[in-house]
């Protein structure tokens, strides 16, 4: 039993902003002050010091195939970013595991990493069907962190068969027996149509253009995929990258995108990586007005920003157009992965410069973004890790939210072209520490489907983390207090104290098992693994936690 | 009684080919239907019956054996693990933590194969895909310095010569198939065109290509021994496909060059990249090198060369490279792990290991485990023991064990001998 007395709470799916009140815990879950003997309780003083739930992250590149091409690719990223074993206690004998990285770290250490920072729970952004099973198999050396994976199925093969034979109710049962059998959380779109291309060295960049072979649309993989998200009850929401990713001129494409999933529930993810203005070959300029004008408007609609960071990081997508055009582009290393009668990926570093034009207005549209988007609930804190920049640079992006002098310093810094009409002075707002829990874990956890997650009430997970209230919200982000993971103090101070597994989150829908036939006929026709070798047994995962789905 | 297992996997070479059907009588397998030769005396040869462990040349009990294992790595100040290429990946990740805590060098048989390709990778990315893309969509196949007729045996009927797919409806007859190499060998039987080339030219080969492609006018009447307009056609083809894949082996990874060669094929495959789709296909030998790969790499940021001594992973291939290790005589003890070095290092590497104390975990008691110290006859994963592999394209398969077990896995005597360490 844990109390944690006398500290300012800010639990925004409560509607508790900064009050003081006591939590207390027991079992890993949060309780009423009723249940607990006080005699017998751990307490915690957090007097004059700030508590939240733990942090959320609702899209970030942590585990699967691209991401660990991406480590063995870059031993420069694991160089100078070493992080020793340490031993936890003597009898019996713990040790934390070693590690290395900073934009695509190893196992361990990025686990350690998130924890350190306060975050409990971390969401892979997207994992190819094919290689769930590896995605899976990280996780299971991503200790204390709770995790899940999105599943690509926006170029999926046989989807796309069942769109252009108009026959969704197959598609869905489909999605269902492969969100089953990859122990997935949600339904992943990476540029719907575009990746397929791709295999013929072409793309998609309009909504209605088709995709060679199948004869369907973006448009309708992802109305059919938003449909089957709401007939199955899944927990999330269609997560979705759009068309034309980093392209100047993008915003346009973008709005229309959002603007189709009118009336539907939908989660466009990195929305700064999709709201350039300009046209090609003409310098570029922020479009976030434009995106963030309709998300305003669409109360349906919830996006994380993928803000740049600058500096070295590493880029990967499933779309892999985009990572070989950064590649000719930069001349930087390329990795690129077809995925058999799924999807695609590929893998680039990138150096994120203040001085390149191109670069800062990235920055810009970002921070525009957080700004401009009124409603808290809806825009999420990422930087797709590690597309924008690591995460651990989340402190550095709170403060800039948080504290407008500090923006405008750092918007002094950057290349005057960008700064040339540039929206950003213009936004007066700054963040406060209600609306900070509600983009980094309360938000989060509530549009992912996490509903004992993200918030201090009674019965929820005690994933809790305790700051010290300090001005510069950077340092005080970057370091905090206490970290409680199902009520156990895994972090004192930014320094791991104790190392146990998390779990990890995924959904298994109901469907009409007719569906199986045609799967296995599927598989023996389209890929080189007997349909018997496919699927995720439970028996692989050692922690999982099959979440509800509510048709 | 016979018993049949179905889709059993075959975890010999890097195909892990997924449809063996096993027959069984008193434990024993006695058919592994469709296998390759070299996939049917792996699941025939094989004898499970459980074996005492070996400590200085005397059979003794599991818990004996432990504690000499944990006693040689508390002593040891520089120990060396090595392998991994030829178990399941929970094996693999257990040999790693193992590293970590006593602050090992810990290599794999990536370092004696394809570590030179993960060199390349690294200098330049890698453009590849999954096999079933290959046999999918592959309209043009290249097999460079590689004998899958005898290394990989099923590789032409699963995944690159024969098999039907969405674009290449007619299979064999959809696809044009090319081979280079330094000989004639029963893969350059298989294709269409073969170009020989004169030993230790891969470089220029593949250098001359790439300016081919870049419209560069090459005035040399033949390059490594071939004729220019035999390049000329290849260049050619390749550019004027559809989807190519090169299959790529140890032709070019171990002979002059090395990683060198690789790089130059790497380039020439992201060039292509910029007039059609290619991919290139690393065709890894051991069924679970891949994996090693993986494992190592997420779990220290490295695929192979690990150093913990520091505490953490340091990286050098060359320097913790195990050959390299042993024949500068760096390590005072050994842990080999699923792989036989004595019978494949070089002399003065596989002399130096048999004069330190080393322990040995392997289903079968190789050459290695002949001269070691400890002898630990662990189950062999993919038989009698289930786990994970990682296919030469990285997608990784579950194999369940298809005989019961009464031996140990490498998994579970590997946290035993952690236990039992003081250290």
């Amino acid at each position: 039993m844990i109390g944690i007395i006398n500290g300012r709470v800010y639990d925004p799916c409560n509607g508790i902003d900064g009050k003081v009140r006591d939590i207390w815990v027991k079992d890993g879950r949060i309780v009423s002050p009723a249940e607990v003997d006080r005699s017998a309780a751990d307490i915690i003083d957090a007097d004059g010091m700030v508590v939240m739930p733990g942090g959320v992250d609702i899209h970030s590149h942590i585990a699967g195939g691209k991401v660990n091409a991406g480590r063995k690719m870059r031993p420069d990223d694991s160089r100078g970013h070493e992080r020793p074993s340490r031993e936890l206690s003597q009898s019996p004998r713990v040790y934390t595991r070693s590690g290395t990285g900073r934009s695509v770290a190893s196992t361990f250490k990025t686990a350690y990493d998130y924890v350190e920072m306060g975050y409990t729970t971390v969401m892979e952004g997207a994992s190819p069907p094919l290689m769930a099973r590896h995605t899976h198999e990280e996780f299971e050396d991503i200790p204390i962190l709770d995790k899940g994976g999105y599943i690509l199925m926006g170029n999926n093969h046989f989807i796309m068969d069942c769109i252009r034979r108009n026959e969704k109710e197959k598609a869905r049962d489909y999605v269902a027996w492969l969100l089953g059998a990859t122990k997935g959380f949600g339904i992943k779109i990476v540029n719907p149509g575009g990746v397929e291309n791709f295999k013929y060295k072409q793309n998609v960049t309009d909504l209605d253009d088709k995709v060679i072979g199948f004869d369907v649309t973006p448009r309708r993989i992802l109305e059919t995929l938003s449909w089957i998200n709401d007939e199955l009850g899944l927990p999330h929401v269609p997560h979705i990258h759009g068309l034309n990713l980093g392209l100047n001129g993008n915003a346009d494409i973008t709005a229309e995108t959002l603007i189709a999933m009118t009336g539907r529930e939908a989660h466009f993810t990195h929305l700064q990586f999709m709201s350039y203005g300009g046209e090609m070959g003409k310098p570029v300029r922020s479009a976030a007005e434009v995106t963030a004008r309709v998300v305003n408007a669409n109360p349906n609609i919830t996006v994380d920003v993928g803000q740049v960071v600058f500096g070295d990081t590493t880029t990967m997508t499933a779309d892999g157009p985009v990572q070989y055009r950064l590649h000719a582009l930069t001349g930087n290393k390329w990795f690129n992965d077809d995925v058999e009668a799924e999807t695609g990926g590929g893998v680039t570093p990138c150096v994120y410069r203040k001085s390149n034009p191109f670069n800062a207005v990235q920055w810009l549209v970002g921070l525009e973004l957080f700004l401009l988007i009124e409603d808290p609930w809806r825009v999420y804190l990422t930087t797709d890790h590690p597309n924008g920049g690591p995460f651990t640079c989340y402190p550095q992006v709170i403060r800039m939210l948080m504290d407008r002098d500090f923006r405008m310093q750092a918007f002094e810094g950057i290349s005057k072209l960008a700064r040339k009409n540039a929206l950003l002075p213009e936004l007066d707002r700054e963040y406060s520490l209600y609306e900070i829990a509600i983009i980094t874990r309360a938000g989060t956890a509530k549009r992912i489907g996490l509903d004992w997650k993200g918030h201090l009430g009674v019965g929820a997970d005690a994933d809790i983390t305790v700051y010290a209230d300090m001005e510069d919200r950077e340092a005080m982000f970057a370091r905090p207090r206490y970290v409680f993971k199902d009520g156990v103090l895994v972090a004192r101070d930014g320094q791991i104290v104790c190392e146990r597994p998390g779990q990890t989150v995924y959904v298994s829908p109901d469907y009409d098992t007719a569906i199986e036939k045609e799967v296995r006929r599927h598989i023996e026709d389209n890929y080189t693994i007997a349909f018997e070798h496919y699927a995720v047994s439970e028996k692989e995962l050692s922690n999982g936690r099959q979440v509800a789905c509510k048709p | 009684m016979t018993t049949t297992v179905e889709n059993a996997v075959c975890t010999f070479c890097g195909c892990l080919c997924d449809d063996i059907r096993v027959e069984i009588e008193n434990d024993r397998i006695v058919k592994a239907k469709r296998a390759c030769a070299n996939g049917r005396g792996m699941f025939m040869d094989y004898d499970p019956t459980p074996r005492k462990p070996r400590v200085a040349g005397k059979a003794v009990s599991w818990k004996q054996a432990v504690k000499a294992c944990a006693r040689i790595l508390d002593d040891a100040e520089s120990p060396l693990i090595y392998g991994l290429s030829s178990t399941s990946t929970e094996a693999q990740k257990k040999t790693v933590a193992l590293a970590d805590r006593i602050g090992a060098m810990i290599d794999t048989t990536s370092s004696v194969c394809h570590g030179p390709t993960g060199l390349a990778m690294q200098a330049l990315g890698e453009a590849t895909c999954t096999l079933g893309e290959v046999a999918n969509r592959a309209d043009l196949v290249i097999f460079w310095g590689c004998n899958p007729a005898e290394a990989h045996m099923r590789h032409f009927s699963r995944y690159s010569l024969t098999p039907k797919g969405r674009l290449v409806p007619e299979g064999r007859k959809d696809r044009t198939v090319w081979g280079v190499d330094v000989r004639p060998t029963k893969t350059s039987r298989m294709v269409d065109h073969f170009i020989q080339i004169d030993p230790g030219s891969d470089y220029e080969v593949l250098t001359t290509l790439r300016a081919m492609l870049k419209g560069y006018r090459i005035e040399a009447e033949q390059i490594g021994g071939v004729p220019l307009t035999q390049l000329t056609e290849l260049a050619h083809a390749m550019k004027t496909c559809r989807f190519g894949a090169v299959c790529m082996g140890m032709g070019l990874t171990m002979t002059r060059g090395r990683d060198l060669n690789v790089r130059e094929l790497f380039a020439l495959v992201a060039d292509l990249n910029s007039q059609t789709r290619f991919s290139v296909v690393p065709m890894r030998g051991h069924s679970n090198v891949a994996g090693a790969d993986q494992v190592m790499t997420w779990q220290t940021g490295y695929p192979f060369a690990v150093s913990f001594a520091k505490g953490y992973p340091v990286y050098g291939p060359g320097e913790f490279t195990a050959v390299d290790v042993l024949a500068r005589k760096e390590a005072d003890a050994a842990l080999i792990i699923a792989s036989d070095p004595a019978a494949h290092f070089p002399r003065k590497a596989a002399a130096y290991l048999e004069t330190i104390p080393t322990i040995v975990l392997d289903p079968e008691e190789n050459l290695t485990a002949r001269t070691a110290e400890i002898f630990l006859p662990t189950a062999c994963a993919g038989i009698d023991a289930s786990g994970t592999f990682y296919r030469m394209d990285n997608i990784s398969i579950h194999a369940q064990a298809v005989v019961a077990s009464g031996r140990p896995t490498d998994q579970d005597i590997l946290q035993d001998i952690m236990e039992a360490m003081q250290t």
